[in-house]
């Protein structure tokens, strides 16, 4: 085993394991350590000591969110123990302390406070559902705690106290539409989304966008009530409309009978055009690929993308949590999460909540990730490419379409 | 509705007739199992959605099997794998029934704590045993895609598949217990436990074998399902709601409430979601049952419920 | 003072109970834990509250509510909606769409606040609504159910249906009620934040002192005619019945008791926590409330207070360290208290502890009463 040349670049951008680097930077790590006293990188009380830093973990593993986050949990778990095996962070080797949001977000805020408070954690890898955070968010905020979060969500938010290493609407929605209607010359849309934040406020960018600016129509927009199984008035409608284009953002397990029933109902790949929000590798999985072929999703990440550094991390992924395991683009943003975090640390030489808060807003935190590089913006979102996947049979996505780099933008304006 | 052909909406309506009866069969199937238990028994098992999640994931085991070693079969091993859905669900009710329900049979709302602890510790062995990520059954062609009636008309496959179950379980369950010597003795164990023990029926076993048809209707129903909705530890808590409304709709002692509650559900809901969006409708179908059960708690079809 | 002691007290036997449970929940628990652990206690016994209604509704009222969620949701998102519309004052939200709506409205492009929300501007509307709605609803449950004598599983699985139709509503009607992530981000009451230290000390002890006020409340009312005639009503309801009394009318009384007791916790749950979410109506936390007083006991009104602190640190404390071994616990838990011991802890102290705790206390009290009879010769 080699030292490959990645290893050479600066600390900030390495995501190898290789023992041999690891063993290196071992010895190097303690005088590491001796360099950024205990006393210098915590002021404010967080659990660093001289040979460790403590982190918390938090997602439901339990309950009916376990079905998407248990991909989150593996990638954090992944990236943390690269890190470790890198010889940590400011020589310290980092510790998960686990906790389970349950599916429930009182929980989470409990969870998350008990974090915080008792633990003093220096930073939390954390949530899926915007309902989550949300939960989270006044007790980060009041506790002055760092919370990254992984997935692609909303907008409409930017809190000092956290990192979206997710996309957020704008970068998720425009590229796709630009996408669509340019390759399959689409110009009558139907939307349709699960009832609540995320799906509503990604329709409405939708929306605005395909009228103003594709000059698109929108010609039916639906909603669907969360958990909701049956679909068989919805798929009529659309029949009914004859949309160029079904764009759709349903989610959990109301997203496979959609599918599914979609299928039945004759609408495939070959004969009908539909981009969906919300299904990754994770999704794929339940859905079951015959029910996808041909059918696209807008994400930032798909396990098939073909370079060198993403069948690393696919490859070491795999050899930690088994074959069968999937990895979708919340899984690859969630990697992401304690990178950034040492890059921000290393950054301000500390693990204080301001100074890594002031280290993310230099607009010069950066990361060799899966996906590509990717680059924290000041406003503590990620600057990331936009794909476009075609769905095959096996449950894997060919990339189909690159956008350039997409800045993101979580309150736009005019929308 | 301008600016649409008359063949058109012809097509749509027979589409939309047809989904209406399909989301009828799916509700029927689901409240089946429970019907009967309730019915028959007087005891909720809150475990209903576990079962069915049984019958879902001996679905996904068989055609796991069946791809990898036997792909020959691939075509039939549904029937199969729904027999054994059943077989599984109704051997797992046995033995609880044995182990844990026919000792709360004077405490009914006992029962009731009881199995949803049971749902719990199901769900967590679900999860143990197959992952937390939802999984998905490879299913033989001839229940995919759709059965082109003209150039305008497709009818779910997996629709048609879920009402012929449906169909086949409903005349079965009412054939056993209007016809067989069995089904005669679990009414009369219904009607008077007491007098049925004194000629001579056994109204444990008689018990016990109710709890577990019930089961293993619920296994049946979620193995259907497999081919319309998802299958991961907790898919069961997506139908207990829908369960219970079509139940407690219905009227719970007999078979025909139940039958009738699912389909004017089903149909409610199905032409309400077409006119309004999925959410408004699925909102509107539930607001009419609650101000219908303020104003008929017994349900549709009420005869034994006084206490 | 005699009435008072025998009637909200309940006693020799029911003044002490709670002058130990209060010794415990102001004295005992303030010292032991810090101000983290503190707030969460007083989260816990904001669910206490539904639990000593259930003992009412359930244990002495025979009938088991599951829609209990449903009450303590009503109480919680009353409160909430005050604290909401204080938090979006104009100045906050300046860089919404519409400033002065809160967040969630203005992210649904909801333009003006809906009408029902108006009158929440006012703290004393938002109380009185807090208590009055959960009564006025429980009242039309009740009344449609006991009077038609419904009752039994069956009036169980309809409050649970209602619980479950309530929760998608919520859901659903986003605009208004902040859907699934539920109203968040709540900061001060008429100024006061409560977020700090001292204002979750200030609202334990009014919680703490809430939730003692219920359950003399409740002790008042058992002992009451109308208590004895319940207990009457859940052994031979017939014979109540043909007593010429309108049983219907006892059910509905108690399960409205029940309703405000659990929507007071709610309002309670709110101030503490600093949000509400549907997740509080729906069909599991309203079986959950069932399972606090079951472990409590379910004929005892302090039990269910000390059911709802052991499941609930039983609960926080195992998620931590093995969050799948929880559920087999949790589901263990239901089951045996069922089957093992079904009248919970006050059932465990009765028979095991209680003959040992009186001839402790007995023991102690003839030496003492030797000691000053000064060593008479003993009369046995």
């Amino acid at each position: 085993m080699s030292v490959n040349k990645t290893s050479l670049r600066p600390v900030v951008r390495k995501t190898i394991t290789h023992l041999a680097a690891g063993t290196l930077l071992l010895a190097a790590a303690s005088a590491f350590a001796d360099s950024f006293p205990t006393s210098k990188v915590d002021t404010t009380g967080l659990a660093v000591t001289d040979k460790e830093v403590i982190v918390g973990q938090l997602h439901s593993s339990t309950g009916t969110m376990a079905i998407s986050e248990t991909g989150a949990i593996e990638a954090e778990k992944l990236a943390i123990s690269q890190i470790n095996a890198m010889g940590g962070i400011l020589g310290r080797k980092i510790k998960i302390i686990q906790e389970d949001g349950a599916s429930d977000w009182p929980t989470f805020a409990e969870k998350a406070k008990k974090l915080l408070e008792e633990n003093h954690v220096a930073a939390i890898f954390g949530c899926w559902t915007s309902a989550s955070r949300k939960a989270v968010l006044p007790v980060l905020e009041r506790d002055n705690g760092l919370l990254y979060y992984p997935t692609f969500y909303e907008g409409l938010e930017q809190s000092k106290n956290v990192v979206y290493t997710g996309q957020e609407a704008t970068q998720q929605v425009f590229a796709g539409l630009d996408w669509v209607a340019k390759t399959k010359h689409a110009k009558t849309f139907y939307l349709i989304g699960s009832d609540y934040i995320w799906p509503r406020t990604t329709m409405k960018l939708a929306r605005e966008y395909i009228t103003r600016v594709l000059h698109g129509t929108v010609v039916g927009e639906e909603y669907a009530a969360l958990g909701s199984t049956d679909f068989g008035s919805t798929i009529n409608k659309i029949r009914l409309k004859h949309p160029d284009v079904i764009y759709a953002a349903v989610v959990g397990g109301s997203n496979v009978s959609w599918f599914k029933q979609l299928k039945a109902a004759g609408i495939n790949g070959q004969n009908h055009t539909l981009l969906t929000l919300s299904v990754t590798e994770d999704e794929a999985k339940g859905i079951g690929g015959p029910n996808l072929v041909g059918f696209y999703s807008a994400m930032k990440y798909f396990q098939s993308l073909n370079t060198p550094k993403n069948q690393e991390f696919v490859k070491q992924f795999k050899a930690m949590w088994g074959a069968g395991a999937p990895i979708g683009d919340v899984t690859q943003a969630a990697y992401e999460g304690p990178w950034i975090w040492k890059a921000a640390v290393e950054k301000a030489g500390s693990f204080d909540t301001d100074k890594v808060v002031k280290a993310e807003e230099s607009g010069t935190i950066t990361f060799d990730a899966p996906e590509g590089m990717v680059y924290l913006e000041p406003n503590h979102h990620l600057k990331t490419k936009l794909r476009i996947g075609e769905w095959r049979a096996d449950g894997q996505a060919d990339i189909v379409y690159t956008s350039p780099y997409i800045m993101p933008n979580p309150f736009p304006k005019g929308y | 509705m301008d600016g649409y052909s008359l063949s058109d909406l012809w097509s749509i309506l027979v589409m939309q007739g047809f989904s209406g009866l399909s989301l009828f069969s799916v509700l029927l199937l689901m409240a089946l199992g429970l019907a009967v238990i309730f019915g028959q028994m007087g005891v909720i098992n809150m475990a209903h959605g576990e079962f069915m999640t049984i019958g879902a994931y001996t679905i996904y085991f068989c055609s796991k099997i069946v791809e990898k070693h036997f792909p020959e079969i691939m075509p039939y091993y549904f029937i199969i794998a729904i027999i054994a859905a059943f077989a599984i669900a109704f051997l797992i009710g046995y033995l609880v029934e044995f182990l844990m329900i026919r000792h709360l049979y004077r405490r009914p709302l006992d029962t009731l704590l009881a199995t949803w602890g049971l749902s719990l510790i199901m769900q967590q062995i679900f999860r143990s045993l197959f992952g937390a990520r939802e999984v998905s059954a490879t299913l033989p062609n001839w229940l995919m895609g759709s059965w082109k009636a003209t150039p305008d008309i497709d009818i779910p496959l997996n629709g048609l598949f879920v009402m012929a179950v449906s169909i086949v379980v409903t005349a079965a369950v009412i054939g056993f217990l209007f016809k067989s010597s069995w089904g005669i003795k679990v009414r009369a164990t219904t009607q008077n436990r007491v007098m049925a023990g004194a000629v001579g029926i056994n109204t444990k076993k008689i018990d016990r074998l109710t709890f577990a048809t019930g089961c293993g209707i619920a296994g049946i129903a979620g193995a259907a399902f497999t081919t319309i909705a998802s299958t991961g530890p907790t898919s069961g808590s997506l139908y207990i709601v829908d369960t219970f409304l079509v139940v407690v709709f219905g009227g719970s002692a007999s078979l025909l409430g139940t039958v009738a509650s699912a389909f004017s559900i089903a149909q409610a809901q199905s032409i309400l979601t077409f006119f309004m969006t999925n959410a408004m409708g699925k909102v509107v179908t539930l607001l009419s049952i609650i101000v219908i059960l303020m104003m008929r708690p017994e349900g549709l079809f009420s005869s034994k419920v006084r206490k | 003072m005699n009435a008072f002691y025998n009637r909200w007290l309940g006693g020799k036997k029911g003044t002490i109970e709670l002058a130990i449970l209060a010794a415990f929940i102001f004295v005992v628990l303030p010292l032991g834990l810090d101000v983290f652990r503190l707030n969460m206690v007083g989260k816990y016994l904001t669910y206490a509250f539904a639990a000593v209604g259930l003992v009412m509704v359930w244990g002495y009222g025979g009938v088991l509510s599951l829609g209990q969620g449903v009450f303590f949701g009503i109480g919680g998102y009353c409160m909430a909606m005050f604290l909401k519309l204080e938090a979006s004052d104009p100045i906050s939200t300046a860089h919404q769409t519409t400033p002065g709506i809160p967040d969630f409205m203005d992210w649904n492009q909801v333009t003006h606040l809906p009408l029902f929300w108006e009158p929440f501007h006012s703290l004393t509307f938002a109380i009185v609504a807090a208590l009055v709605l959960p009564a006025a609803f429980a009242y039309l449950i009740g009344a449609a159910m006991f009077k038609r004598r419904v009752g039994g599983v069956y009036f169980s699985i309809i409050t649970q249906a209602i619980a479950a139709i309530l929760t998608i509503l919520v859901v659903g009607q986003q605009g208004m009620t902040g859907g699934i992530n539920g109203i968040t981000d709540l900061k001060t009451m008429h100024g006061w934040s409560i977020n700090t230290n001292s204002a979750k000390y200030v609202l334990y002890y009014v919680n703490a002192a809430l939730l003692l006020g219920s359950i003399m409340l409740c002790k008042y009312v058992l002992s009451s005619k109308l208590g004895r005639l319940l207990l009457a009503l859940r052994d031979k309801e017939d014979r109540v019945r043909f007593s010429g009394y309108d049983v219907a009318n006892f059910k509905i009384f108690t399960f409205c008791l029940g309703a405000v007791i659990s929507a007071i916790g709610g309002a309670m749950f709110t101030l503490q926590v600093g949000f509400m979410s549907p997740s509080f109506i729906g069909i599991v936390p309203s079986i959950e409330m069932v399972i606090f007083a079951a472990i409590g006991g379910r004929m005892s009104l302090v039990g269910a207070v000390y059911g709802t602190l052991l499941v609930n640190y039983g609960k926080s404390a195992f998620s931590e360290s093995f969050p799948s071994l929880w559920l087999f616990l949790m589901g263990a838990m239901f089951i045996g208290v069922v089957m093992v011991f079904p009248n919970g802890l006050a059932g465990l102290y009765e028979t095991y502890l209680k003959n040992w705790f009186e001839k402790l206390l007995s023991a102690r009290l003839s030496v003492r009463s030797n000691a000053i009879r000064g060593g008479l010769p003993n009369e046995q």
